[in-house]
């Protein structure tokens, strides 16, 4: 690839060979006459975003195999976002998720202040873990950058310039980049010890006031763009942040949601009864979810939208009705909407909880998580006609019908799509069994 | 000819600053020489042009203006080292205080220590059994890890950290070297002698370095005694290839030392006025933990610390379980019911027993269950709230039994004597057969084919039995 500084007419090309990457591999004459010599080597300033011909629209989602993210709050190539969470949550954990699964050409992952064994742990891990698409190991499209929480805090600002500017180089070639920076507290906690140790006057928390400038600058180098030499590339970032004390309303949080439009928050109490991944339902947003709509509809199926509405909708009522549940418990609640907080149960279990160590559920391609959605909503229908009926909930409950759609994500393999109709067989027989036993 | 600087333009706090340095480095240690010939040391921490900040050790009292002369050392502040080093008592600062006299060094070494390069380290995967169930079921130990306790005022992490020193085997190693390295940090006299004495009792004295900078000693001390402590685990572990547990307590006086040194040279304070910079001071410690490639040693930390108001997210808690791998939380209100170890289970968790148990390691249903304890226990929760509004009476029948293991949980599997040691079989064969008080549908988080397995209904026949 030709440096963005440079342009001409390719006057020399070095034969077939194999040469050191400082060796002059083109010549090329510029408008001047000046001739300038090529390596393979690239040099850029890393705080200076790398130039391209135009922004392009954002229409297609990163596909990152979990289903929280995916269906209920996706991220597009070219977007932004970020996921905060107090310690243990499962930052890393999501972070290295989408690094091992997602549908990038190329990860760069900034161990940005935080442990060594973390950065350990990818580079044991990543060579044996084989890349679907490519059918070679995940390492060869990983970049990792390790600025560990025990070096100096002078790298640990510049590595987050340094993994972008390193996106920048590969989506120009016409690459998709994802770009995850753990932790994007730690760098601007940096930021503070350096601006503290210029005498700056801090704003917020002892924070620099150019803070939320350096944040914005951050995230408007993602983007889906026309690159130089007209292909298509696109950086996507995933920052994580870890706010003080688990505290939403702290300066980096706070900042850094005016610049991204997907936010995945991590809850403390998800994560201590080990619902994983902790992202919270009702608190966490994708503003992507209307620009992909299409793209769902033409790749997935046409009722994607309309049953993802359904779920959220059924998470919302659960909500509510869990305030009342807390002050009277859960008797009184007339059957239909206990059937409504059985079927959320059914959701949290079997669809938003996904097990990163469990072989197949670690990830799942999105025709699955369209037909475990289906087959909730299917359920959900389903039971309503028998409380119609006039059927009690504490009847339709000892059926093991809920059970076995939780435990779907195991049971069906990720290469299994027709099992899926065995599944809506007996969601029949149970209405059949129901309704002749109280005709 | 090494220059003399007379005289001092400040003293504040346990600081002092002198002009017109020349040459001088961050971190080196100077000597000074109070009044005709007393002898202290000191370590620069700051420098501006030819100002620098110099620490006194043993603080600065006594110390004026114009009665100090300074020399500059030309090096870090160094311990010695030697194998001979396992079994002696030393002060904050590495000098011997049992009164067996100087150690011969066969090497010295920066107390600093050196940043350990993500791709030379090894992803530690052993586990630790403690024989304690709490922890090796739920929150497993594993070498090379760096697993916090997070106490408060008045419970007992001392007994439990030593409840695990004298416990701890390495799972299929028994004849392993390992050695214990015992740091206090601003720590009452009583406490140091607990240790000291449970150290004696179990007959591991001689396997144990203790530094000792208590509640009187000089605060300044108090940060650089973990830096002796961990370089004397390093030493231990990567050159006499030891298996080395750190203990370092209490990190909360430690980071209150921090806090005051940083105000007295006038640092802008970040939360709760400590300095902006205490997770990278922490992390400049706990990151000291782990293991190298081609080496056969680890060094496994558990540091204690208390919590402010039994307060989570104060910072101290807070900034270190951002950089730990894990932590063990107690909980006052299990100690008021009586329950020992008083571990919270729930906010606990150790990061690194994922690759450490399982099939190969432990037992092929140990994930299933650990996960299935905290599922089951986090709903009891949810049940005790609703038991709090509508009454236990009103609960139905499942929630009831909800309770019923909630209890059980508490009783028999957190709970254990002070002397009692479990094998891992134990623990895990105690978690089944308390999630059997609950119906089999109920354990969602179970894989059909473990939970065929392990699955028996709870019966109180076999009750005693463990
Ligand atoms: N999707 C998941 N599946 C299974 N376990 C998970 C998942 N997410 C998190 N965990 C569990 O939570 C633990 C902590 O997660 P993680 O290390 O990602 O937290 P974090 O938010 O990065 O914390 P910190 O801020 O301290 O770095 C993991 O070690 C793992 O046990
Ligand atoms: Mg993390």
């Amino acid at each position: 690839m030709v440096p963005p500084t440079v342009a001409g007419e390719v006057v020399e090309v070095s034969k077939d060979g194999s040469y050191t990457i400082y060796h002059p591999i083109v010549k090329i004459r510029e408008k001047s006459g000046n001739v300038k010599e090529l390596t393979l080597v690239q040099e850029w300033p890393i705080r200076k975003p790398r130039p391209f011909n135009k922004r392009l629209g954002i229409e297609k989602p990163l596909i990152t195999g979990q289903r929280v993210i995916d269906t209920l709050f996706p991220i597009a190539k070219g977007g932004a976002a970020a996921i905060p969470g107090g310690f243990g949550t499962g930052k890393t954990m999501t972070q290295h998720q989408l690094a091992k699964w997602s549908d990038a050409d190329i990860i760069v992952y900034i161990g940005c202040g935080e442990r060594g064994n973390e950065m350990t742990e990818v580079l044991e891990d990543f060579p044996k873990l084989i890349d679907p698409k490519s059918g070679r190991p995940l390492m060869e499209r990983t970049v990792l950058i390790a600025n560990t929480s025990n070096m100096p805090v002078a790298a640990r600002e510049a590595s987050i310039y340094t993994g972008i500017t390193l996106a920048e180089y590969y989506r120009d070639m016409g690459y998709h980049v994802a770009i995850m920076a753990d932790s994007t507290s730690r760098w601007a906690e940096a930021l503070r010890e350096i601006s503290g140790r210029l005498e700056e006057m801090p704003a917020e928390e002892g924070f620099p006031a150019y803070l939320p400038s350096r944040l914005s600058e951050f995230y408007e180098r993602a983007g889906y763009v026309e690159s130089l030499s007209g292909r298509e590339g696109s950086i996507t970032i995933i920052g994580a942040v870890s706010p003080q004390g688990g505290d939403f309303s702290e300066p980096v949080t706070q900042n850094t949601k005016r610049f991204i439009r997907c936010f995945w928050a991590l809850d403390r109490q998800l994560a201590y009864s080990r619902h994983y991944p902790a992202i919270h339902w009702l608190t966490s947003y994708s503003e992507y979810m209307d620009l992909l709509a299409d793209w769902f509809k033409e790749n997935v199926d046409e009722r994607f939208l309309l049953l993802r509405t359904e779920i959220v909708r059924l998470l919302q009522e659960e909500s509510k009705l869990m305030e009342i549940v807390k002050l009277i418990g859960g008797d009184v609640l007339p059957d239909e909407q206990k059937l409504i907080l059985e079927i959320a149960r059914v959701i949290r279990l079997g669809f938003l909880q996904q097990n990163a160590y469990h072989e197949s559920d670690t990830y799942v391609p999105l025709v699955k998580q369209f037909k475990m959605m289906e087959t909730i909503i299917y359920l959900y229908n389903t039971s309503r006609k028998l409380i119609e009926k006039g059927i009690p909930m504490s009847v339709l409950r000892e059926k093991e019908i809920f059970e076995e759609v939780i435990k779907m994500k195991y049971t069906i393999g990720n290469d299994e799509m027709e099992k899926f109709e065995e599944i809506r067989g007996r969601i029949d027989s149970f209405y059949k069994e129901l309704y002749n036993e109280y005709k | 000819m090494k220059l003399e600087y007379i005289g001092l333009k400040e003293i504040s706090g346990p600081l002092i600053v002198v002009e017109g340095i020349q040459g001088a480095s961050y971190e080196e240690m100077v000597e000074i020489t109070v009044g005709p010939s007393e002898k202290r040391l000191g370590r620069i921490v700051e420098i501006h042009g030819d100002i620098a900040v110099v620490q006194v050790f043993e603080g600065t009292s006594n110390i004026s203006l114009t009665n100090t002369k300074i020399q500059l050392m030309g090096h870090p502040l160094e311990i010695p080292l030697s194998y001979e080093i396992l079994g002696r008592v030393f002060d904050g600062v590495g000098r011997p205080i049992d009164g067996l006299g100087e150690i011969y060094p066969e090497v010295r070494r920066d107390v600093n220590g050196k940043p350990i390069n993500p791709v030379s380290r090894e992803y530690p995967r052993n586990y630790i059994q403690t024989g304690i169930s709490s922890i090796d079921g739920l929150t497993t130990l594993i070498r090379g890890q760096k697993l916090p306790i997070f106490s408060a005022n008045g419970l007992p992490h001392d007994t439990l950290a030593v409840q695990i020193v004298r416990q701890a085997k390495l799972a299929g190693e028994e004849d392993a070297e390992f050695a214990v390295v015992f740091v206090a940090m601003g720590v009452k006299h009583d406490v140091a002698d607990y240790f000291k004495k449970s150290f004696e009792d179990s007959g591991v004295m001689q396997k144990v370095v203790m530094f000792l900078n208590l509640a009187n000693d000089p605060v300044v001390e108090r940060i650089i005694a973990p830096r002796c402590a961990l370089t004397v685990a390093e030493y231990l572990a990567f050159e006499h290839n030891m298996h080395v547990l750190v203990i370092l307590t209490d990190i909360t006086s430690y980071c209150e030392a921090l806090r005051e040194i940083s105000s007295s040279k006038g640092e802008i304070p970040s939360r709760k006025g400590f300095p902006g910079y205490l997770y990278s001071d922490l992390a400049s410690l706990y990151e000291r933990a782990g293991m190298i490639k081609g080496k056969k040693g680890s060094i496994t930390q558990i540091p204690i610390l208390t919590m402010p108001n039994d307060d989570i997210t104060h910072p101290i808690p807070d900034l270190t379980g951002y950089i730990t791998e894990g932590q063990i939380v107690l909980d006052r209100s299990l100690h008021q019911k009586g329950i020992y170890p008083p571990v919270n289970v729930l906010p606990s968790l150790s990061r690194l027993m994922k690759d450490g148990i399982g099939e190969g390691f432990t037992r092929e249903d140990h994930p299933a269950v650990a996960n299935q304890l905290f599922a089951s226990y986090a709903h009891v929760q949810e049940v005790r709230a609703l038991a709090s509004v509508i009454g236990e009476d009103e609960l139905s029948e499942l929630d009831k039994k909800y309770i019923e293991f909630g209890k059980a949980f508490e009783e028999e599997f957190v709970s254990q004597s002070r002397e009692e040691e479990r094998s891992m079989e134990n623990t895990l064969d105690l978690g089944w057969r308390l999630l059997g008080i609950l119906p089999k549908e109920e354990l969602d988080r179970v894989d059909v084919k473990i939970l065929d397995k392990y699955y028996r209904p709870y019966s109180n026949k076999v009750r005693g039995e463990f």
